[in-house]
């Protein structure tokens, strides 16, 4: 990184203007490909026709398995459930004061968080083109409040730039716009773009440029009362004697360049990560609590499944009690809706085809790290102005993500102080016990915010390759992997079909597991009345 | 991870491209506060660490324990302690570089040396002694 030129030359900006055209292409051919809409989901599903009582057996009772639960016993199956855990909702899950959790390996930490302050180490946000998702829970009584993505006055920060001082990321994201716009702007007026852009577009792009990037009547993006309209001001208008603005001196573009914050930016331009983002009130629980309510007495807790055969006439399920660990009991039934995440099922025998075998075994799980830290005070918004969105960095941490409700409440509160994902660092984390990645998410941020040195009260860490019912975050799918194993794994397997995140081409996100337990229950309610 | 093809319209999208990554940045250690304890954790996309003990104490123990004994919840991390699949070394050498259902691929977060080393760290320890060392021409010859 040293090794780089002061200056930005014409070919770094060619390269940029290539990025910026490139990945405009690319929304285009996402958008007429179907990805970049909603997810596909057509309303309440409608399973037509009388499954004379058939019985279905459903492994897992996270939101997939809970889904199909829903669904099928409304459409008149006798639907049991079987579930490791002695709670429903799997993944979507939330830790509150009071809340134990044991990690593989034996580590248990018990939540001191405040009353009413809360963590959710698995699922934290909602797209508003999840429709699947948002439909249930309208259905099912869950209230939303909007999840924060952007939040301009959160930091971008780097170890390495700006001498380790973090960045707000409005500086960082209108001086980048301004400065790009500025070259692009010289490079129309010295005729560098003329073959690219016809004469009248060019007019209306030095406009737009100029209206987008900030730019004076010269073209020019500087320190002024334009560029502080967006940027905002080294002494911001205020009221009476002395309250005339100062603007600020914008960030210079070879350093926002080789700080690389600007690779924070896709977080608030990707379209799984656009406004509005929602959250449930009160934690992302909030929907399997409300899954279960409708579904709970259908749930048998603490029942780990052991093996799982079939024959023409059914399916056999061994599974094991917590408390008789060694005496195996069986259930039956006439079909089998399995949830399990493929970390575990591809350890379980199970009878089903070759194909869907070694669709079961070809996904690795992603590795991911999340760290909830509870402070003395909302010293982010007393001291910062933070209110609510994430903070994004280099440090192994990652991010920092500001609670999105109780604003400007006295008292403590309880931020998301790392979220690891795949990578070295998520695995080193693993690694660690807990007491030791909380203290070392706290030494980390504490060189973003240094009032956690002070106000840090306590912490819990859930790595998720140690929570004993995922073994792991997501299916880590390759393009490889799918072109080969993909339908394989989808299509059912004489009596077993198979739902879940994994299942899906929206991989860990909720959506993918609703959305891929309704295709398989319409699929088997099909094969059922056609019998 | 070369994050070869790997959807990223996944959850948690970091949203950096690798070459983005790829800065040249020394080990995490340094720090303005109280001293930041070992192990130092990695920068970018490929492991630090060098010796089997430190590759087994960052990675390894994640899943299979401190001990090498595994664990079990609702699966299985099996236990590398005493265990006779590790007697031919391309076994083991072949599941790190390229995984085995659960367990993920790491020979794109692994030299052939980081690889090797942490192969022979496991075959001699946790009551394992396998004293034929693999090499890292035995790890290039695994890797597809
Ligand atoms: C760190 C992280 C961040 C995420 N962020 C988001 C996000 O912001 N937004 C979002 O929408 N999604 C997010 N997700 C993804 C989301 O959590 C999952 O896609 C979804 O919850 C998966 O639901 P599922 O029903 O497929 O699986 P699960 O919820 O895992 O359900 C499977 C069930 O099977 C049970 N089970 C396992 N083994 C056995 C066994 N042997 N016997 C019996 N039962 C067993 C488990 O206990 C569990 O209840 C995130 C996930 C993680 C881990
Ligand atoms: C993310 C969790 C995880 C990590 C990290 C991990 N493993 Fe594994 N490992 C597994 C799982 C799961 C299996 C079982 C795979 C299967 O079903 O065949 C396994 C199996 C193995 C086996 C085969 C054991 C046998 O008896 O057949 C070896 C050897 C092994 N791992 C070595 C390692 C080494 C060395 C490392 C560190 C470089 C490592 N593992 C890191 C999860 C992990």
């Amino acid at each position: 990184m040293q090794t780089e030129r002061a200056m930005v030359t014409r070919r770094d900006l060619l390269a940029l203007i290539g990025a910026v055209s490139g990945s405009a292409a690319m929304y285009h051919a996402m958008t007429s490909l179907g990805f970049a809409s909603d997810s596909g989901y057509k309303g309440p599903i409608r399973l037509e026709g009388d499954p004379r009582g058939a019985s279905v057996l459903i492994l897992g009772a996270g939101l997939a398995g809970m889904t199909a639960a829903l669904e099928l016993r409304k459409a008149g199956y006798d639907v049991r459930v079987l579930e490791f855990n002695s709670r429903a909702g799997g993944r979507n899950w939330t830790l509150r004061g009071g809340d134990s959790f044991t990690e593989l390996g034996g580590f248990r930490q018990t939540c001191e968080f405040e009353q009413g302050l809360y963590i959710n180490p698995g699922p934290w946000r909602i797209p508003y083109h999840h429709r699947a998702l948002l439909d249930y829970c309208k259905r099912l009584g869950v209230t939303l409040e909007p999840f924060i993505q952007l939040n301009h006055n959160a930091y971008l920060h780097a170890a390495g730039a700006f001498a380790g001082v973090p960045q707000r990321i409005r500086d960082i994201k209108t001086d980048f716009q301004g400065q790009v716009s500025e070259l692009l702007a010289k490079a129309t007026q010295q005729g560098r773009l003329d073959e690219a852009v016809s004469k009248e577009d060019r007019e209306i792009l030095m406009q737009a440029l100029r209206s987008w990037g900030a730019l004076d009547g010269d073209y020019a993006y500087k320190a002024n009362l334009i560029s502080g309209d967006f940027r905002g001001y080294a002494r911001a208008p205020g009221g009476g004697l002395g309250a005339e603005p100062v603007p600020g001196e914008p960030v210079d573009l070879s350093e926002i360049l080789k700080s690389r914050l600007w690779r924070y930016l896709q977080n608030f331009a990707l379209h799984t990560f656009q406004a509005t983002m929602f959250q449930p009130v009160g934690g992302m629980d909030m929907i399997g609590k409300a899954f279960a309510r409708e579904v709970g007495d259908l749930i048998r807790y603490g029942a780990k499944v052991t093996r799982i055969q079939q024959d023409d006439r059914g399916v056999t399920v061994t599974y094991t009690d917590p408390d008789a660990p060694a005496t195996p009991r069986q259930a039956k039934a006439d079909w089998c809706v399995c949830t399990i995440p493929l970390s575990i099922l591809s350890q379980l025998p199970i009878d089903v085809g070759r194909r869907m075998k070694a669709a079961i075994d070809a996904v690795p799980y992603s590795a991911s790290v999340k760290i909830g830290l509870q402070f003395k005070r909302r010293f982010w918004e007393e001291d910062e102005a933070i209110y609510g969105g994430i903070s994004y960095t280099d440090l192994p941490v990652r991010q920092i993500a500001y609670p999105n409700t109780g604003f400007n409440g006295a008292g403590k509160g309880v931020l998301l102080g790392a979220y690891l994902f795949d990578g070295p660092n998520a695995y080193e984390f693993t690694s660690m016990s807990p007491v030791e990645r909380v203290a070392r998410a706290v030494e980390f941020g504490a060189r973003i915010h240094p009032q956690y040195r002070t106000e840090y009260d306590n912490g819990i860490a859930v790595a998720w390759h140690r929570v004993p019912f995922a073994l792991g975050c997501a299916g880590r799918w390759t393009d490889e992997a799918r072109a080969q194993h993909y339908d394989n794994l989808c299509q059912i397997d004489g009596r077993i079909v198979l739902a879940g995140e994994h299942a899906s081409y929206i991989p860990a996100w909720q959506e993918g597991a609703i959305l891929s337990s309704l295709d398989a229950i319409t699929r088997l309610h099909d094969r059922v009345v056609k019998q | 991870m070369t994050r070869e093809n790997t959807s990223f319209r996944a959850g948690f999208a970091v949203a950096m491209s690798a070459a983005s990554l790829l800065l040249s940045f020394p080990a995490y250690a340094q720090g303005s506060g109280p001293s930041v304890p070992e192990p130092a954790l990695s920068a970018g996309f490929r492991f630090a660490e060098n010796s089997g003990e430190e590759l087994f104490a960052n990675i390894c123990q994640g899943c299979h324990m401190s001990d090498g004994k595994g664990a079990t919840g609702a699966g299985t991390y099996p236990s590398l302690a005493g265990n006779s699949n590790l007697e031919a070394g391309g076994y083991p050498v072949s599941i790190v570089v390229n995984g085995q259902r659960g367990m993920p691929p790491f020979g794109a977060m692994m030299s052939d040396d980081q690889v090797a080393a942490v192969v022979n760290y496991v075959r001699t320890h946790f009551g394992n002694r396998y004293l034929d060392a693999v090499t890292s021409e035995d790890v290039r010859a695994v890797r597809r």
